[in-house]
């Protein structure tokens, strides 16, 4: 097995100049790729809960066409790796990846699944980046919802523009850019009841 | 395949009759944690099987030993990640137990109120699941809304959704929210109309029925004898729980019942499951109508509460007693304790050694979910191979507990 | 919890009680190793215990002790209600000769709970029908929970990628990534290095978000 190196989508054989028709086509494949993401789930660990909560009605992933589950990485193209990856389950998941056709994409869910988390131990992989290459990390222990359809809407971005470079997932509001900003809100105000609920 | 143009006799011609190794492996579709089942069948029936667990070996008690008591609460959390509360009460109970100290009546409602609110969430995400796997995609999305409110109470109460760390060797974290009792009463009116909707929907459903009962039958004394407690443990007919027969916080003072099932199978799992959300939801209501609105939530005893942040930075006794308790941890005194409490899939028990410093020296949970995924080889040898499944989904395994 | 139960364990079995406690309520009795299994049988089939459950079996590894390891076992009864912790020294200082009786034949639960001791603490259950490790993988060497393991000691299955700065998460500037809701296209311009999109992509210019 040679080195695991992700690929872009390209029409184009090496040495072709690419010109208005092609690009047209790419960027329809691209589009028609971004929106029917077919999802293969590899869930493990604690991030499967929220994975569930990101599936549901409320967050639903499913309005940005990543509908479908296919347990199986034949029928996928994008490996959410969701929870930690422990030294036993290495080999399974490089498998699971290279089982996968091309083109094909994986987001790392979760800080366990992104960089081993505080699992700095013996049985932890501190990443599965040091494994398979990953598209899109999205931190958080375990990631709010809306972080990780911000994942999803970056992931969708990647695929328009046929770019390979990992990218994280920032938070809404950027510590490092917005230093002013209140942090620390513990406490939500309590003028958002639950839907359907009179307090 | 034998050449056509030899003349064979009928009589040779033999079908091969081994059995057949499936492995159902660790990435799976079933919704329930990451195990692997290694399977001899013969036809469907399944003859001999081999689970193996360990996909989610995370090395807890291994990295307790390396930070302070107060530490282990973010690995107890993700043990059973369902019913986070519930671990991180089982351990601060342990703790107190170990120290001597009783939290204040506040403290023990509202423990009691998270940890039925986590039991809660773990009993719709197992059922929501398990009607999943059969087919049933309706009730799991209802049941995964009903999580979502109790998931917003969480994070209003904690500050995060899933993982929350809030309890402490003393007390909690931070005392309740102002409009946390209305938050609770009207989540718990909908989330039981929600139950009443599920019931109407699958318990007539002859498909969901026929998938369930009398499949994956386990009978009581092998129950006991595997050290199974907890749902599964009753709804083979032992009617055990801890909360009745030892109870702790304030059990003892609620009306509840224990739903025990008769014939062990997985409907019977099932069944117990919903009808302990409705006890859970029947001793929400009492704590909340019996919790003292004021009063403290820790106990006042310097050795274990961090001091509040303006004794912090304007005494000297607050300065050294935030030091002493961060830098080196709350001290335990010098023995060893065992102390259970009732997690969502049973007898959740925390055995500390501690050595008189800070730093635990063994923390071993004892998780109840890893005897019950014990139990699976007993449960699926000799059910077909599509009773794999919902067996196995009505055990509840949380690959967190199961394999720490 | 009952002190009847320490009485009825030491009129039966004299020499086998090297110690007992009560410490916060929990009645724990340290027995010598060989007369283990008869203990437990006896705790099983006794009416007035009536152990049926074996709730749980660990060790515990004190390094500085001579036997170094205590296994540790809690019994409880369902129709008396009260439990009993059993504990056992055994091994020496090095970690060989840590061996124990099995319990697998008495109660179903032995079977997991001791194959898990000896994945990690290397306590050798003596009559199992099935002793391996049941939490880490076979090739692992070593018993992980003995203090003398250090934690952070890996033995991965598979060789890591050769990938450059593998031990972070890609180095991102303030300018990479997303900063808020949809990327934009005004993002830094990379280049290809080898025109294979394997390498790291250099950036010529940040993003003016």
């Amino acid at each position: 097995m040679g080195e695991l190196k992700p690929t872009t989508t390209s029409i184009l054989e090496p040495g072709q100049q690419s010109g208005f028709a092609t690009t047209k086509f790419e960027s329809l494949l691209a589009w028609a790729q971004k929106y029917s993401l077919f999802m293969n789930p590899f869930v493990t660990a604690c991030c499967g809960m929220e994975f569930m909560a990101v599936s549901s009605p409320r967050y639903d992933f499913s309005r940005f066409g990543s509908e479908a589950p296919r347990f199986s990485p034949r029928q996928s193209d994008l490996l959410w790796v969701v929870g930690t990856i422990v030294q036993r389950q290495a080999p399974i998941l490089k498998r699971i990846y290279e089982q996968m056709a091309e083109p094909k994409w994986v987001l790392a869910f979760g800080t366990c699944a992104s960089s081993g988390g505080f699992y700095d131990n013996y049985a932890c992989v501190a990443g599965l980046d040091k494994i398979i290459p990953c598209d899109v990390y999205v931190p958080g222990c375990p990631p709010r919802p809306e972080a990780v359809l911000d994942g999803l809407m970056l992931l969708q971005d990647k695929i328009q523009r046929g770019d390979r470079t990992p990218g994280i997932v920032k938070p809404r509001i950027d510590p490092v850019q917005e230093p002013n900003t209140a942090l620390v809100q513990l406490r939500r105000s309590r003028s958002s009841a639950p839907p359907g609920i009179k307090l | 395949m034998e050449p056509l143009d030899q003349d064979l006799d009928e009589s040779e011609l033999e079908l091969p009759t081994e059995p057949m190794l499936l492995n159902v492996g660790p990435a799976h579709p079933a919704m329930h944690g990451t195990v692997r089942i290694v399977m001899e069948l013969s036809g469907e029936i399944i003859e001999r099987c081999d689970v193996q667990v360990g996909y989610l070996h995370r090395g807890f008690e291994k990295m307790c030993e390396r930070g302070t008591w107060t530490q282990v609460f973010p690995y107890v959390d993700r043990c059973n990640y369902v019913s986070p509360m519930l671990n991180n009460v089982g351990f601060a109970l342990a703790g107190e137990k170990m120290l001597g100290i009783t939290v204040p009546e506040r403290c023990q409602w509202y423990r009691m109120i998270l940890g039925e609110l986590a039991r809660m969430s773990d009993h719709l995400t197992c059922d929501g699941a398990m009607a999943m796997e059969l087919g049933a995609f309706t009730p799991f999305l209802w049941m995964i809304k009903c999580r979502e409110m109790l998931w917003e109470i969480m994070e209003e109460e904690t500050g995060a959704r899933l993982t929350h760390s809030f309890g402490r060797i003393g007390g909690m974290a931070a005392p309740p929210t102002d409009g946390f009792k209305e938050h609770v009463k009207a989540v718990v009116k909908h989330i039981l109309s929600v139950l009443d909707e599920v019931e109407r929907l699958l318990l007539g459903n002859r498909i969901f029925l026929d998938r369930l009962e009398n499949v994956g039958i386990i009978s009581a004394e092998d129950a006991i004898s595997l050290g199974w407690t907890g749902p599964c443990l009753r709804a083979a007919g032992v009617p055990y729980d801890v909360r009745k027969a030892h109870p702790y916080l304030k059990y003892g003072e609620v009306d509840f019942d224990v739903p025990v099932g008769s014939t062990s199978d997985s409907f019977d799992r099932f069944m117990v499951r919903i009808a302990e959300m409705r006890q859970s939801a029947r001793i929400i209501d009492q704590c909340v109508a019996r919790m003292p609105d004021t009063g403290p939530v820790n106990v006042d005893d310097p050795r274990v509460i961090l001091p509040p942040k303006e004794e912090v930075y304007n005494t000297i006794e607050g300065t050294i007693q935030h030091f002493k308790i961060v830098m080196e941890g709350l001290k335990l005194p010098a023995g060893e304790v065992y102390s259970y409490t009732e997690a969502g899939n049973g007898e959740l028990g925390f055995y500390l050694v501690s050595d008189g410093s800070g730093t635990p020296h063994r923390v071993r949970i004892r998780p109840p979910c890893f005897l019950v995924t014990a139990g699976l080889e007993r449960v699926i040898t000799g059910q077909m191979m599509a009773d794999v499944v919902p067996s196995f989904g009505s055990l509840n395994m949380i690959g967190g507990e199961c394999d720490r | 919890m009952s002190q009847a139960l320490i009485e009825l364990v030491k009129k039966n079995f004299p020499a086998a009680v090297l110690e007992t406690h009560s410490q916060l309520g929990d009645e724990t009795i340290v027995l010598a190793p060989e007369s283990w299994q008869e203990v437990c049988r006896f705790l099983k089939e006794n009416p007035q215990s009536d152990m049926n459950m074996l709730t749980d079996l660990t060790a515990v590894d004190f390094p500085s002790r001579e036997p170094r390891f205590e296994v540790v076992a809690h019994f409880y009864s369902l129709t008396r209600g009260h439990r009993l912790r059993l504990k056992a020294r055994v091994g020496d200082r090095d970690g060989e000769t840590v061996e124990l009786g099995t319990l697998t034949d008495l109660w179903g639960s032995a079977n997991w709970l001791e194959r898990e001791c000896f994945d990690m603490m290397g306590v050798k259950f003596i009559g199992h029908p099935d002793l391996r490790r049941i939490l880490l993988y076979p090739e692992f060497e070593g018993h992980p929970l003995r203090k003398d393991y250090p934690a952070e000691k890996i033995q991965p299955l598979l060789q890591y990628r050769d990938e450059p700065n593998i031990e972070k998460v890609a180095p991102f500037g303030v300018d990479e990534g997303m900063s808020f809701g949809r990327q934009t296209h005004k993002v830094g311009i990379y280049t290809d290095e080898d025109g294979d999109s394997g390498a790291r992509r250099k950036v010529i210019s940040p993003a003016d978000n």
